[in-house]
């Protein structure tokens, strides 16, 4: 079942230089899992060397982020579409 | 390195810096990668800073709203290119928050210093190299003027 994943731009340079990619899986894990089996260089800049998604690495499935839903466990559908967004903050 | 952006968009991110004063305000860039160093800003995005703990000297910007931007900017065929914030009272440089809280490499951050309320500067830092070894260099603002 392929899932559109968005890339943001700080990340395209690891994802083939693609703005949207295709993913399968049944849950958010699957679909970023297999995000990273296709494109190895990405998974550093997502995960910690523990395996957890990084801490300023958003995932959004729609209009929801995954930490407020079932986490890497939340079930996708066909029409949903994965958001990736690293943070941003900062000040003086 | 160059950010590119028209005069009124421009003055529109600087005046967002007045109206929020004596708090910090943000926003994103929306517009197109011109080449690896070079970039065109064609629209600019007001956002609301949520650090509502301290708002004088920080400024988060939602995800939701990260999300819901970067989905309209690549409907309209764009990227976000950059972001924009102002340091009220304080020179427009970046801060060791500033860099640690930045993650879009390749991206533009714009600060203005807003004094007693007056925007007063404003420089452009583009965020380079991978998490571990970032760092910021100076980049110049090409205004364009209105055709």
């Amino acid at each position: 079942m392929p899932i559109k994943i968005l890339i943001p731009t700080p990340l395209r340079p690891y994802a083939g230089k693609q703005a949207v990619l295709e993913v399968t899986g049944q849950t958010v894990g699957e679909a970023l899992s297999d995000l990273v089996a296709q494109y190895p260089d990405l998974r550093k800049h997502l995960f910690s060397e523990e395996g957890k998604l990084r801490s300023f690495v958003n995932v959004y499935l729609n209009d929801e982020d995954i930490r407020y839903l079932s986490k890497d466990t939340t079930p996708v559908k066909e029409t949903d579409t994965i958001t990736i967004v690293p943070s941003v903050a900062g000040g003086r | 390195m160059a950010v590119k952006i028209p005069n009124t968009l421009f003055e529109q991110l600087r005046q967002h810096g007045e109206q929020t004063y004596p708090h910090e305000c943000c926003g994103v860039l929306v517009g197109e990668f011109t080449d690896e160093a070079e970039k065109t800003v064609t629209s600019v995005v007001p956002c609301g800073n949520t650090r509502t703990d301290s708002l004088a000297n920080r400024y988060h910007i939602s995800p939701a709203e990260l999300v819901k931007i970067q989905r309209d900017a690549m409907l309209a065929g764009c990227d976000i290119v950059g972001f924009y914030h102002s340091h009220p009272d304080h020179p427009a440089q970046w801060s060791e928050t500033d860099l640690a809280e930045a993650h879009w490499t390749g991206c533009s951050y714009l600060i203005t210093s807003v004094e007693n309320g007056s925007a007063v500067l404003t420089h452009s830092f583009v965020l380079l190299g991978q998490e571990e070894e970032k760092h910021f260099e100076d980049e110049v603002i090409v205004q364009l003027s209105q055709k």
